[in-house]
């Protein structure tokens, strides 16, 4: 096993190679099949390492030495642990599924080899971020991930909105890389390595104030590329990629990337509490925030994005409260709802030729059933309905927020669940229900999707209905209690559990009474929203009216318009001043000063020597004086 | 070249790079890689006095005469797209700064640095002056002056230290390092070495004839200024400010580090609005170099490792961009940004290669920037952790200024000069091709190039006592 895992990325480097060099010469059958093949392949690899970390724990596998000055040994080495293993089921399973509802959706894209290409190699540098051993081979997967995200969100490179967009989220992802890289310094400095296994041994004799800082520094890089307060501007943009691409990189596996650093740095991050602090901080204002401005937005991916950022921010404050292995539970069942609900999305779109307002639709229930079923069940299962996907894995982040937090961390947390739940019945109520509000032309080309597309979907579906029984609470007495977090408490290459068993001190009746009560708020939700917009023909006033607070929220609260005259508008005036004024006029203007002034001087001691023999008699004279004055005084 | 027929003469040229690049290889795959001088050559020139033409060469030196040889042939054929006036004394003045070049990364005797550093100056000089393009013989002469003036300093400083050994006194190499200045002194010597080097490079604020050089100059003299003869400053910092004068490194080294990050964060945001693209990339440069720069002064392993490494891989990458400027000047008679748009449409093979380049520019992992990038990075943050992190924004404005570059030009609607924007014909594709996969193979295995340097690398450190 250990002799095939670098096979695990090469497969999709492969694909993308052969799709990026003669993809074009190709069919679109055998692109699609390439690439997804390449995918299959890493799936069952990865099926077969988690088979075998089950059994005989984590597998070391070093391709060669990339780097090396003095003591530090960086190698190009994959560490297949419990963690990584399951983040690479997620990333090759989802990844598989959303090829095949590529091929579909890219069907009559002239840009269709091109878009296989991407989508591998944004999976090659997915699974080096999760694989790594070491710090730099997660950076090299971090800045992989992020240059591929670029490339999809800009992949209808004619549209010069869509190009700032990528450009956007490469370089808000780039403000984040920075800390991230200066975490690694300090980490480099302090452990004299970037090993996993060598700097975890490690943080326990460490200086706390260090450790604090280091993982700070490791957040800053987590906030960009997850999203959260103060970066998560890019994100919404970020839909101006295809459908897939938001279901993929944008839900389900890129942006979680700063969710698995937190989690795979438990160890450093348990030693320093004012840090977790900042995270849970960070994590619950931003699920708030961007749960509220998902209530006002009108395009259907935008409303799915801000859910999205507003679910890291819930992922974050599961590991802001130590519980990391509730956080990759998250990101599980999130990559199964939120890749569902974004491909559902896409072939809404998909079905109404490119449409993407919701004002626009209504009533498709009647024309698409497969979509409506299955965005039902991610609809449901994000609002956390009973013994869907969503459900366990946000009580179990709410039961942890009141163990290690208490009532007002929860009902906060809690408020967010809420808002979650409303906009995202609004979401399915104002597409599904209701009458059709588009125009006759959309009517009459409004299809369900064909079966390469809704078989993922359903895929997806099933996996939302049932994704929650991966880990139980106990006192439920269901299926295996707690299994996902058991099997990460396995224990890791260096003896100690990869991720401690998280610990809990609640009473039974407190957490039923907890489950009961946050539960009876979503199904409260459902059904209030059903009664509001099921009726109706046309849209409630409040999903039009724009003044006031609803202005502000749906407009985002203008934050683009802030980070616009804060920082890009003042910079590009710096960048016109240095230019015109400090580097031509100033710096420039000193040196041909220089060179104007030595000419001058020159000019005046030209005039001294003019021939006239008397000037330079009296120049002798003065300085034969001026000499015997030095010498006599 | 002067008796060359000018049908053949671009062959000949490229011809002889390619030997001279052969030559390297040979050298390369002969180097014992332990920190000794190999293939030491002395010849007794002015003996009484010291003096030898003595060439020879450790990894460092290795590592500057093959990027020297392999941007040769690449810059030599790049030239071949645009037709010169009188081509022989172009391409004679090429090779001649080629030698030029060669020596200064060989010598191991002061003086015959000193020669071949004033003497790489005068082919550059004429080759800007005459094929260079408007304003050329102000932008040139002070390019002349302000470098010569620079030089000047460090000759001084040379003979200083050169009249500091003892008995006959000696130019070589290791009789230099030997001379133990007291710190005044020492601080004359080193600023004037600075001073040269620091023109030469160039760093803040001493940069002020490089954008205007560069732009003026023919694509192939700016190739051979950005690419192999700013190296020439880092270089001579490298192996003779710091060696020969070390006992001032703790009063200098603050302002040395501080004018070079200045130099990073000024340069990068200036190139952040910049129009015409080659100018952009002169910008891009003295941000890049101003890194490179940085990690020298910092004087630790990391800095000294990257600074070497990044040279080899920012020469690569300049030449690439440049040549790109210069084949989309040449099909649409503009380096604007804003009169491009839409290239990626309708010649796919160009973007795709300047997508490959334009990433390891901006230093994207597994590119050859990366590497560099992180141990000078690195470097400047031990030295002190701000101005680590001040540094650092490097990365940010990199991405915003190449993408904002790549974007304008390549992405977009295509107008009307764009959309018949022709895709590269072979000797292009040979050029860019050749640069792209060095752009990959170096981002994927450092460790050719880290190996290289590594062992002179700890020679000329521990020659340092600070």
């Amino acid at each position: 096993m250990q002799q095939l895992i670098p096979l695990i990325p090469l497969l999709p480097l492969i694909g993308f190679v052969i799709n990026g060099l003669f993809g074009k010469n190709l069919s679109k059958t055998l692109v699609g099949a390439i690439g997804s093949g390449a995918l299959l392949g890493s799936f069952i690899l990865t099926w077969m390492c988690f088979h075998q970390v089950g059994a005989s724990g984590p597998i070391q596998s070093v391709a060669y030495e990339f780097m090396r000055i003095d003591q530090l040994h960086i190698n190009f080495g994959f560490l297949v642990d419990q963690l990584s293993v399951w983040m690479m089921l997620i990333v090759t399973g989802v990844g598989f599924l959303i090829h095949v509802y590529s091929i579909g959706y890219m069907h009559d894209d002239k840009g269709f080899y091109k878009f296989f290409a991407y989508l591998n190699l944004f999976i090659f540098s997915m699974l080096l971020l999760v694989m790594g051993d070491n710090f730099l081979v997660l950076f090299f997967g971090w800045e992989g991930v992020g240059l591929c995200s670029y490339l999809l969100i800009g992949f209808w490179y004619e549209n010069r909105d869509f190009g700032t967009a990528a450009r956007k989220a490469f370089i808000m992802n780039r403000i984040g890389d920075l800390g991230l890289l200066l975490g690694m310094f300090l980490i480099w400095r302090t452990f004299g390595s970037l090993n996993y296994a060598e700097v975890f041994s490690q943080v326990s004799g460490a200086d706390p104030a260090l450790l604090t800082t280091i993982c700070l520094l490791l957040f800053v890089g987590a906030m960009g590329k997850s999203a959260q307060i103060p970066l998560y501007t890019w994100l919404p943009d970020a839909m101006a990629g295809p459908t897939p691409v938001s279901a993929l990189i944008h839900a389900a596996t890129m942006v979680t990337a700063g969710v698995y650093l937190v989690a795979r740095c438990n160890a450093m991050y348990s030693l320093a509490p004012d840090a977790m602090h900042v995270v849970a901080v960070i994590g619950l204002a931003t699920s708030i925030f961007a749960a509220v401005i998902g209530l006002r937005q009108n395009d259907i991916k935008k409303v799915l994005a801000y859910s999205t950022v507003s679910q890291l921010g819930l992922m974050f404050l599961a590991l802001g409260m130590g519980a990391y292995s509730t956080a990759i539970f998250h990101v599980t069942t999130h990559a199964f709802f939120k890749a569902l609900l974004f491909l559902a999305a896409g072939s809404v779109i998909h079905g109404m030729g490119g449409e993407q307002d919701i004002r626009n639709m209504g009533g498709l229930r009647k024309y698409m059933p497969v979509t409506f079923w299955v965005f039902l069940i991610g609809t449901f299962a994000i609002s956390g309905f009973p013994l869907m996907a969503g459900f366990f894995s946000k009580d179990e982040i709410f039961a942890m927020t009141y163990a290690h937090g208490g009532p007002l961390w929860w009902g906060l947390g809690g408020l967010s669940a809420m808002i979650t739940a409303i906009y995202m019945c609004r979401l399915l109520y104002v597409t599904f229900f209701g009458e059709f509000r588009g125009t006759d032309t959309q009517k009459h080309h409004i299809h369900e999707s064909p079966l390469v597309m809704t078989v993922p979907l359903m895929v997806l579906a099933l996996l939302s209905l049932v994704g929650g029984f991966l880990n139980t609470p106990h006192f439920l007495h269901l299926g295996n209690p707690q299994w996902l977090a058991h099997w990460f408490a396995g224990n890791g290459v260096t003896n100690i559990p990869v991720i401690p068993m998280p610990e809990v001190h609640l009473e039974e009746s407190t957490e039923w009474s907890l489950m009961i009560f946050t539960t009876s708020l979503a199904v409260l939700v459902i059904t209030a929203l059903y009664m509001v917009y099921q009726k109706t023909r046309n849209l409630p006033v409040a999903d039009t009216a724009q003044t006031g607070l609803t202005k502000l929220v749906a407009n985002k609260f203008y934050v683009d318009e802030i980070y616009n005259a804060l920082f890009v508008k003042p910079i590009e005036k710096l960048s016109k001043f240095l230019y015109h004024y400090v580097d031509i006029q100033g710096v420039d203007g000193v040196v041909n000063g220089t060179g104007s002034g030595v000419q001058f001087i020159g000019g005046l001691f030209r005039r001294l020597q003019n021939g006239n023999i008397e000037y330079y008699l009296i120049g002798m004279v003065i300085g034969a004086a001026a000499l015997m004055l030095t010498l006599f005084l | 070249m002067l008796i060359a027929r000018p049908a053949g003469v671009k062959n000949l040229a490229l011809a002889v790079g390619i030997a001279n690049l052969a030559v390297s290889i040979f050298a390369f795959m002969s180097a014992t890689g332990d920190g000794t001088v190999n293939h030491l050559f002395t010849a007794p020139w002015v003996a009484s006095a010291g003096i030898h033409f003595s060439l020879g060469m450790d990894g460092i030196s290795l590592l500057m005469i093959l990027l020297t040889n392999l941007l040769a042939p690449l810059i030599i054929l790049s030239s071949f797209g645009r037709s010169f006036n009188n081509e022989p004394r172009y391409y004679g003045l090429l090779l001649l700064m080629l030698g030029a070049l060669n020596g200064v990364f060989l010598a191991t005797d002061g003086l015959v640095f000193y020669i071949f550093y004033e003497l790489a100056l005068i082919p550059i000089y004429f080759i800007c002056a005459i094929w260079g393009g408007e304003n050329r013989i102000a932008v040139t002469l002070k390019f002349f002056i302000y470098t010569f003036i620079g030089s000047l300093f460090m000759l001084v400083s040379l003979l200083f230290v050169y009249l500091k050994t003892p008995g006959t006194h000696s130019f070589a190499w290791v009789d230099l390092v030997n001379v133990t200045l007291t710190a005044s002194e020492s601080w004359w010597v080193t600023v004037g070495f600075f001073l040269a080097f620091a023109v030469k490079m160039p760093v803040f604020p001493f940069h002020t004839w490089q954008p205007d050089t560069y732009v003026t100059a023919p694509t192939g003299g700016t190739m051979l200024l950005s690419g192999i003869m700013l190296k020439m400053g880092v270089y001579g910092a490298i192996r003779w400010m710091m060696p020969l004068s070390p006992e001032s490194w703790h009063a200098l080294s603050p302002i040395f580090m501080a004018l070079a990050v200045t130099g990073i964060v000024y340069a990068s945001i200036i190139a952040v609005k910049q129009t015409d693209f080659k100018r952009l990339i002169a910008y891009s440069s003295i941000a890049h170099v101003g890194l490179i720069a940085a990690g020298v002064f910092a004087w630790n392993k990391a800095g000294l490792q990257g600074s070497l490494i990044q040279m080899l891989n920012h020469g690569i990458n300049v030449v690439g961009l440049f040549f790109i400027v210069d084949l989309i000047e040449r099909r649409l008679d503009t380096r604007t940004l804003r009169e491009m748009g839409g290239i990626a449409k309708v010649a796919p093979r160009f973007a795709i290669l300047f997508m490959i380049i334009m990433l390891g520019a901006v230093a994207v992992p597994l590119t050859n920037g990366f590497p560099g990038e992180f141990l000078l990075l690195n470097a400047v943050w031990q030295y002190n952790n701000w101005l680590g992190a001040v540094a650092g924004l490097t990365i940010i404005f990199g991405a915003v200024y190449m993408l904002r570059a790549y974007g304008l030009a390549m992405f977009g609607p295509t107008n009307a000069h764009t959309e018949r924007f022709a895709d590269l014909d072979t000797r292009e594709t040979i050029v860019l091709g050749v640069i792209a996969a060095l752009v990959l193979v170096l981002g994927f295995y450092p460790n050719i190039v880290l190996n290289l340097t590594d062992s002179s690398a700890d020679v000329i450190l521990r020659s340092v006592q600070l």
